[in-house]
This record gives C-alpha cells, sequence and structure tokens, in this order.
C-alpha cells in the first residue's frame, strides 16, 4: 500500500542579506491512511514550516526549494495550481492552529465560519449546509450546537474556540488532519478534552493525524510514530513506545532526560546546556555537535548519515552503528 | 497561623471591575476570594492553577503591586499593606518578582547592565565602580559572561533572558522573591537549566520562593509544600508528597491525572473534567468546583454551601466530601 503522504528532500529557503537561510532542510518522511504520527521539536526546530509547506503556506518571502517533493495519495502537490491546489487546503488536509483566537474572524459568528469551511469545498443547499454546521458543531463537543452557532468567538471559552477550529479542518472530509500545537494555549484539564476529541474523531472517522508539538508529554500514548526535528532536519524517528523506551540519538535522550515528571525517583534535572540554533547559523557537521555530550571525533566536521537505529527507528548520529535504511 | 513565617497572607481578597458604562453597572470580577498562605524561610511554596484561578493577581497583592480589597499581608511581622512610601521602599528591596515573559519586562533601551544596576542605584546597595563590579558578579551567579552587560536584551535567547530578569531580582539582595510562572515561555531543554539554577540559587542564598505555575511536574521538582488554587481560593495544600502522592480533593486529581507523561508505559485513570471554570463575574454560591465535578459523593450541599478549607488526612482540603474516597 502506498502512503498517504510523501514528503521528499523538503526545503524551505527565505532570502537573507547575507545570504538565504534554510529552516527546513532535508525533510523526508511519509505518513499512512489512519496513522497517528507526530512531529516533536522545539521552538526554531523548523516544525511549523513543515507543517505550513505541506499545504503550500509558506510565508512571503519564504519559498519551498526547487528539488521538494510532496505527494498526497499519488497527487504532485508542488504543481498544484487555483483549485487544485484549494481542494487540498481545508479540504483533503484539514489544519488546526495553535491559538484559535487569532485564526477566527472575530466579527462573523461561529456557526457562519464553520459552514464558510463546509460550502468552500462542495456545493450545497442553504438547509443543507445549516445542518452539516450544526452536525460538525455536535461532533466536536460543542453543547447547544443550533444555539451556540449564533455565538461569537469572544463569547466562548478558549477550549471551545479550539473546538470551532477543529469542526472547521473537518468541514472538507480530510484524510490529514495537520494539528499544530493544538493544545499549547489550553490550560491542562481542557487540553485533556481536546487530546481526547481528537482521539475520538480520528477513530471514528479513520484519518491520519499529524500532531505537531513541543511536549513530548502529549505524544505518550497518543501516536502510533514520532519524529522528532531538530535545527531543521529530523534527527530520530521510532514508533513512539520504542522512542521512550530506547531513544538512539542523543538529542532525543537528553530531551527525555530534562524534562520533570510527576513520578519516579526525584533527581536534579539533566539539562542540555546552549540553546538552540538560528536558522542564519546552522552548526557545521551534526547540527547537534556543540551542545552533544556525547560527541566524537567526526561530529563537528562531518554530517552524519541517516541510518537505521532499531526495529522502524531510524536516526541521524554517528553514534548508531546500522545501516542505511 | 505557624509562628516563624517569612510571609504571612490573610484573607485576601481582590476583585476587579469590568466593562460598565454610562447606564450600566460594571460586573466585578472576582480573583482572588479570601487566600491565606504562609512561607517559611528558605521555603518553596509553590501556588498552582489554571489561567483564571487568581495565582497571578496573588502574587502581585502580596507585593503590592496592585491593591488588595481585603485582608493582610505580614512580611517578617511587619503589614505590608498598611506600609508608607519609606516602609514599602525597604520591603521592596526584601521581597522581588521574577516575572514570566522574558520578552516583556526587560526594558528593551537600557543595556542587560543598566536593568540590573537599576535597583543597586535606587537602593543606594553601592556607589560608583562598585556597581558594576556587583552587577558583573550577579549576571556570573546566573551563568552570563560579564560582558553580556553592555548588550541589550534583544542579542539574547529566551532562557539568557530569564536569566537576566533573575539577575535584576537578586541584584538588592532579597529574603523572598516571587517566581510568576518563571519557565513556562522558554523551550524544554532550557527550562531545566532554569530551574537548577533556581534551586542553586535557593541553596547558596537561603531564598524563599513563592513559585507560581500550571505545571506540576515542574512544582515537583521545585516545591517544599503546594497550595492548589481554584477559582480564586485555594482547594487544597500541604506538603509536596501528600499532595501530589495522597490528593484528597477531586480537583487536585483531575488536575494531576491530565499532566501529560513523557511514558507511554505509565498506566494512570484519565480524568477528563468536563467543561470550564464558572465565570468569574458570576460566582456561584456552593462550592466553585460542584459544576464540573466527578465525585462520586457530591450533593445538594455543594450547590448551596461553600466548603471551607479544613484538616483532612494530611493536608487541608476544601471539600465537604473530602473523607469519602
Amino acid at each position: 500500500m502506498t502512503p498517504l503522504l510523501t514528503v521528499d528532500n523538503l526545503r524551505v529557503t527565505f532570502p537573507r542579506a547575507t545570504g538565504p537561510s534554510t529552516p527546513v532542510d532535508g525533510v523526508s518522511f511519509s505518513i499512512d491512511r489512519g496513522e497517528r504520527v507526530a512531529l516533536v521539536g522545539e521552538s526554531g526546530s523548523g516544525k511549523s514550516l513543515t507543517c505550513l509547506a505541506l499545504l503550500r503556506l509558506i510565508p512571503h518571502p519564504g519559498v519551498i526549494a526547487a528539488g521538494s517533493s510532496i505527494r498526497l495519495d499519488g497527487t504532485d502537490v508542488m504543481t498544484l495550481e487555483g483549485e487544485a491546489l484549494r481542494a487540498i487546503r481545508g479540504g483533503r488536509i484539514g489544519l488546526v492552529f495553535q491559538d484559535p483566537m487569532t485564526s477566527l474572524n472575530p466579527v462573523l459568528t461561529v456557526g457562519y465560519q464553520v459552514q464558510e469551511a463546509v460550502t468552500a469545498h462542495r456545493s450545497m443547499s442553504r438547509a443543507e449546509a445549516r445542518d452539516r454546521t450544526v452536525a460538525l458543531l455536535e461532533e466536536v463537543g460543542i453543547p447547544d450546537p443550533a444555539d451556540r452557532a449564533g455565538a461569537y468567538p469572544h463569547q466562548l471559552s478558549g477550549g471551545l474556540r479550539q473546538r470551532i477550529m477543529i469542526a472547521i479542518a473537518l468541514a472538507g472530509e480530510p484524510d490529514l488532519l495537520v494539528a499544530d500545537e493544538p493544545t499549547t494555549a489550553l490550560d491542562v484539564t481542557i487540553q485533556a478534552q481536546i487530546l481526547e476529541l481528537l482521539d475520538r474523531i480520528r477513530t471514528r472517522r479513520n484519518m491520519a493525524v499529524l500532531l505537531i508539538t513541543h511536549d513530548l508529554g502529549v505524544v505518550a500514548g497518543r501516536t502510533d510514530r514520532v519524529m522528532v526535528m531538530y535545527a531543521g532536519q529530523l534527527i530520530e524517528t521510532a514508533p513512539t513506545p520504542r522512542l521512550f523506551a530506547a531513544p538512539a540519538h542523543p538529542y532525543t535522550q537528553a530531551l527525555l532526560q530534562s524534562m520533570p515528571r510527576l513520578t519516579g525517583p526525584l533527581n536534579r534535572l539533566a539539562s542540555i546546556g546552549g540553546s538552540v540554533p538560528e536558522p542564519t547559523a546552522w552548526p557545521s557537521g551534526c547540527r547537534f555537535h556543540p551542545r552533544c555530550a556525547r560527541r566524537i571525533g567526526p561530529c563537528a566536521a562531518e554530517v552524519p548519515p541517516w541510518r537505521e537505529a532499531g526495529p522502524a527507528q531510524e536516526g541521524r548520529c554517528w553514534l548508531i552503528e546500522g545501516q542505511a535504511p | 497561623m505557624t509562628s516563624g513565617a517569612l510571609l504571612e497572607v490573610a484573607d485576601l481578597v481582590k476583585h476587579f471591575p469590568q466593562g460598565g458604562g454610562l447606564f450600566r453597572s460594571p460586573r466585578v470580577v472576582h480573583a482572588l476570594n479570601g487566600l491565606s498562605l504562609t512561607v517559611a524561610p528558605k521555603e518553596t511554596l509553590a501556588l498552582v492553577g489554571e489561567s483564571g484561578s487568581g495565582k497571578t493577581t496573588a502574587g502581585r497583592a502580596l507585593l503590592r503591586l496592585l491593591d488588595p480589597d481585603a485582608g493582610t499581608v505580614r512580611f517578617d511581622g511587619v503589614d505590608v499593606l498598611a506600609a508608607d512610601r519609606k516602609t514599602l521602599k525597604g520591603l521592596r528591596r526584601r521581597m522581588q518578582i521574577v516575572f514570566q515573559d522574558p520578552y516583556g519586562s526587560l526594558d528593551p533601551r537600557m543595556t542587560v547592565g543598566a536593568s540590573v544596576a537599576e535597583g543597586i542605584e535606587i537602593h543606594r546597595l553601592a556607589q560608583g565602580p562598585e556597581i558594576r563590579a556587583r552587577v558583573e558578579r550577579l549576571l556570573g551567579e546566573v551563568g552570563l559572561e560579564p560582558a553580556a552587560a553592555d548588550k541589550y536584551p534583544h542579542q539574547f535567547s529566551g532562557g539568557q533572558r530569564q536569566r537576566i530578569g533573575i539577575a535584576r531580582a537578586l541584584a538588592v539582595d532579597p529574603e523572598f522573591v516571587v517566581l510568576d510562572e518563571p519557565v513556562s515561555a522558554l523551550d524544554v531543554s532550557v527550562q531545566a537549566q532554569v530551574l537548577n539554577l533556581l534551586l542553586d540559587l535557593q541553596r547558596d542564598r537561603g531564598l524563599s520562593y513563592l513559585f507560581i505555575a500550571h505545571d506540576l511536574a515542574v512544582v515537583r521538582q521545585m516545591a517544599h509544600r503546594i497550595a492548589v488554587m481554584y477559582y480564586g481560593r485555594i482547594v487544597e495544600q500541604g506538603s509536596r508528597d501528600d499532595v501530589l502522592e495522597r490528593p484528597r480533593h477531586p480537583y487536585t486529581r483531575a488536575l494531576l491525572s491530565a499532566v501529560p507523561e513523557p511514558d507511554p508505559e505509565t498506566q494512570r485513570v484519565r480524568i477528563v473534567l468536563p467543561g470550564d471554570p464558572p465565570s468569574p463575574t458570576t460566582p456561584p454560591p456552593g462550592c466553585p468546583f460542584a459544576s464540573r465535578c466527578y465525585h462520586s459523593a457530591r450533593d445538594r450541599r455543594c450547590d448551596t454551601e461553600r466548603p471551607e478549607l479544613r484538616s483532612v488526612g494530611a493536608t487541608l482540603v476544601a471539600c465537604h466530601h473530602a473523607e469519602t474516597a
């Protein structure tokens, strides 16, 4: 079976006076139908730009570099224009952003905005569109959906606003839902509600989900596979339980050790020295080498190859001794 | 109240008028509804709550950065709320605050050195070249180079800026520091560095902290005692281990179960609370948590009578049914 989405050598560049910067630099991965994949990284890792690139929504003056390939179900997304591109944006790929307050239009009712998304991809009668809107609001757990459709965004809580965003993303019956930090702006008890909702909807609709987050805690137990991104590149990918049990890359290892936990022994946190590099000055060789506690001879000068580290686990590090996948 | 406490807060109330106009009286936001707490010398009390729980207002009110409507605050026996200008200035040298946002809390037009020196000059703690020496020593203490003094805030990363904020608070040799979500704006890999720094400074300087946070895993790392806030009041309070391992209030239990743990093996019961906290402008007559409560013993009394904080088992709990598991 061919994957639903295949991304190959994705590069995003921004022109600068001192030469172009490349915040996303050679990212390749694929997602199967119905699969739950997480893309994990810190701020500046390039994870959000990667997800915008899937929809060709890179903000000006950035561009997706030539040689990048994005294929959705056999369709070459890079060559699409006009209607065909629009059918993907919010149609076959739905998108949920972090901050529902800035993504929703404050002067239109939430019902209007969901209905707009419903009719954007299919023509139907007004009554049918209204019914469909109320059904979507109900699906995302809005109480009194017919009534709440008339509310403006500011009249709803942060959790309900994020549910509206999810309803909009579902309106086009997507095969892939991309959720970019969907719960970062929310309180933990509301975060739990939204994550549970996403789980439920995915199971019912059997769509694939790409969850983009900085929080490894959100990923555990809710995804099938994790991809870890650092400084514009993927540095490790593994089935979720495997990533937590036996992380292969020193960055993944350090990230897990630096996270405070609620259970287990209480020790001083291991911290990673320094800070995340800027896209204008990626370090040479392995991009993590200046902060890596386990670096060896070739790390500073030579780019490590992408290698197999375990069952369905691959990574980019000189310490990984496996074969090229 | 415990004798020997450095800080004693009793029945603190703060309401904010909101909206209103010529023919409409303003609504009242109930931010603090009778908050009492103590902090002992060299101790960290964590004030935990979600947005709108009143934890930030509490931190500001006890430093008199805003004026509470009622209640008392005593610092080392001195009445903070009744203090005159001169007394207050003396208190402000001994009580400091570090803010959440290291971007917004430093003056972008002042060099880091000038920002850190400000308090030293106001309180005349050093003169002439001694000021610079003291600034450089402080920067060293928080892990920055002396040369940082001549740079501007925008030249630093988020983690470094938070270190500057800490140096600025410590410049006047305080005994007590309010830490208002000091790491929640930072990346995971940098968060651990700052938490370790705060622990080292507490040990070396004998500081007392009021650590305001929403992340219970972070709180576990930092606190000796924990107070959980909901709707402007403490609902559970006790030692770190008692609150985290033997919580009695249904809200504390739900909050703990909602923390995303970076370990797929941990099998925990997930309690997903329905709905949102009640509106801060319309306080419910009974228990403010009643509208979301899942406790099996929940009854009519919860809707009509507000539970007071009382001793049950090892912690103080504000729940009518704290004895029933």
